[in-house]
């Protein structure tokens, strides 16, 4: 019993990681109907965005309280990455945005590969590793056995689930929300009546990408290194829970990350560690199969 | 037929050719300001195309369409603004617009065209209320002086938008949505989605509203309620509207000035009464053969 919860905590944290990405995903989805390809790769980029920021302060300022630092790398990490995503939007993708559809999705792969061999260029393509926060665990007694709860863990969850209050206030409570859920249903409509569509875009996308700095930032904090190629697998898997959930919904792009999460770690605790990514692939393929719009999609009407 | 005194819109020659087809040929007309205009004509006639031009969905493939915000328009300023190349005057008439050089959204924005649809385009997903606000988006923005801030809704920000529930919550209530104001819009009833979507259109605070066959598939009490709200919209805002219509009792009704149109090109325009008794038209919605209509024109004295 211990065991099982303890692997549902582990599966929970990691599960937020991707969800964070998976966000990013749905959104951009939802509002052009483009699957940004690059969004895994941004993800990256931000993991060394908050390793160099944090590396920046311990050196400018020493050892400094660690919920502090932690703090300021998050919102310096948000902001750089987020200008990286409003600057990959404008040069790569709407510039395409009157062409035909593969063309932006296409230009999105190519922004990937750039992105990590640029990083792969200026970086090294070696692990860089960072402790952030110590491997402390807090022991928490449960009936005949006990379960472990380390602060990286406490961290990730925490900040997940701020942030994700955040998002929700955005999307449902401020005009940006409103805006960007008027652009989603149509488009056309939304310009007519006053809605800047093209900066709602390039909000959409940096919203995005502000989340996948969370998540960069948690990958570091939860695996202390990083390196080029690391966007690819968790950006597949994030792609993945967004789809799981019904590509274009925000709950859905959480609880299909969340999924993917307990999945990936339970599948790793009770059979094989080697097959956990295959795991998360076939749930994906048998959710599909029988649900084919995912958890929360709505069933597809293509607009004339 | 009598040219209108003081017309908001002059619609001039106006051509719109899809590859081989003729869809608009040289179709001249205006709409008085103040007054209900209603394009009226045979199913494939061109009316909504004509919507979609004065709209900026189309670029019309010929003609002017020039939309005065104060009238009468002098003929030398039109003649001006033509000749300079520019797609309006701010100064000209509180505002003169070539809507054939504009865009969609600039024609919404700043010649303040307004229109619905005649498949309702709302958002569906979104509250009854959310529907209102969103049509008055710039205005928020402009009080806030298009800022971030403003996106994420701060102080200077808050009290532009109740000013814009306000006004949301008067259309709501003329068109009967009140109790309704926080559902989601695509589970109201057809009818009230119509009306909703008249709303939503004045809440941009339009000089010019374009409705397309708003009473389609409306029962006869709702017909003959949306007939009362659109009278109480050019009486009570000045509004000047112009809509296309297929039943004719709502057009008789409401109309002060009726614009007949066939195969792209006019037939008849002028009072309801006069476009009752018209040979062309009637010829046209009857489908008598050319040499009937001669008949028919010689008999009623044209």
């Amino acid at each position: 019993m211990d065991y099982l919860i303890q692997q549902v905590i582990n599966g929970l944290t990691l599960g937020s990681i991707y969800g964070l990405i998976a966000i990013g995903y749905t959104m951009v989805f939802g509002i052009i109907g483009m699957v940004n390809f690059a969004h895994g790769d941004v993800f990256m980029l931000s993991a060394f965005v908050a390793l160099i920021i944090f590396l920046a302060l311990s050196q400018l300022f020493g050892t400094i309280n660690l919920a502090l630092a932690l703090l300021l790398v998050l919102v310096a990490g948000m902001a750089l990455t987020a200008l990286w995503a409003w600057t990959i939007e404008r040069v790569a993708y709407r510039p395409l945005r009157g062409s035909f559809r593969l063309a932006p999705m296409i230009s999105a792969i190519g922004m990937s590969i750039f992105l990590s061999n640029f990083v792969q260029w200026a970086q090294g393509p070696n692990n860089k590793p960072l402790e952030m926060v110590p491997t402390e665990i807090i022991t928490i007694a449960l009936g005949a056995g006990s379960i472990t709860l380390s602060w990286k863990q406490i961290t990730i969850m925490v900040t997940t689930a701020v942030l994700l209050m955040a998002l929700w206030y955005l999307v449902q409570k401020t005009p940006l929300g409103r805006a960007q859920r008027a652009c989603e249903q149509d488009r056309k409509m939304a310009s007519i009546l006053g809605v800047d569509v093209d900066r709602t875009i390039s909000l959409t996308f940096v919203i995005g990408a502000a989340l996948a700095a969370v998540a960069g930032l948690l990958w570091m904090v939860n695996y202390s290194q990083v390196n080029f190629a690391d966007g690819y697998v968790p950006g597949v898997k994030a792609f993945t829970a967004a789809v799981l959930g019904g590509i274009g919904s925000l709950q859905g792009a959480v609880l299909g990350g969340i999924l993917i999460g307990l999945i990936e770690t339970l599948w790793s605790a009770y059979f094989s560690l080697a097959y956990k990514d295959v795991a998360a692939l076939l749930i994906l393929i048998v959710v599909l199969v029988f649900m084919p719009s995912g958890l929360f999609g709505r069933p597809d009407v293509e607009k004339v | 037929m009598q040219p209108i005194a003081d017309p908001l819109l002059t619609v001039d020659r106006l051509t719109m050719r899809f590859g081989g087809l003729l869809a608009i040929n040289a179709l001249t007309f205006e709409v008085g300001r103040g007054q209900i205009t209603a394009l009226i004509g045979p199913n494939g006639a061109g009316k909504t195309t004509v919507f979609n031009c004065i709209t900026g969905f189309y670029q019309p493939t010929g003609g002017r369409m020039a939309l005065a915000h104060r009238g009468p328009v002098q003929e030398q300023e039109l003649a001006g603004l033509t000749a300079s190349g520019r797609r309006y005057d701010r100064h000209a008439c509180g505002g003169l617009f070539l809507l054939e050089r504009m865009q969609d959204h600039e024609i919404a924005a700043k010649a303040r065209v307004a229109r619905t649809f005649q498949n309702i385009r709302l958002f569906p997903a979104m509250t009854v209320l959310e529907n209102l606000i969103v049509a008055q988006h710039r205005e928020l923005m402009k009080a806030s002086r298009f800022s971030i801030a403003g996106l994420l809704g701060t102080k200077g920000y808050r009290a532009a938008e109740e000013q814009a529930v306000e006004r949301a919550r008067h259309w709501l209530e003329k068109t009967g949505l009140v109790d309704r104001a926080d559902e989601p819009a695509g589970d109201l009833p057809y009818g009230a989605q119509r009306r909703l979507e008249i709303a939503r259109a004045m809440c941009t605070q339009p000089m010019l509203l374009c409705l397309d066959e708003p009473a389609a598939g409306l029962n006869p009490r709702e017909s003959a309620d949306l007939t009362r709200l659109i009278r109480a919209i050019r009486d009570e805002t000045g509004t000047s509207v112009l809509l296309i219509e297929h039943d004719m009792s709502v057009v008789m009704e409401i109309s002060d000035h009726v614009v007949v149109i066939e195969y792209g090109c006019k037939i008849a325009d002028g009072t309801p009464e006069e476009i009752k008794s018209d040979a062309n038209v009637i010829a046209a919605y009857l489908g008598v053969e050319d040499a009937e209509t001669a008949v028919a024109v010689v008999e009623a004295g044209a």
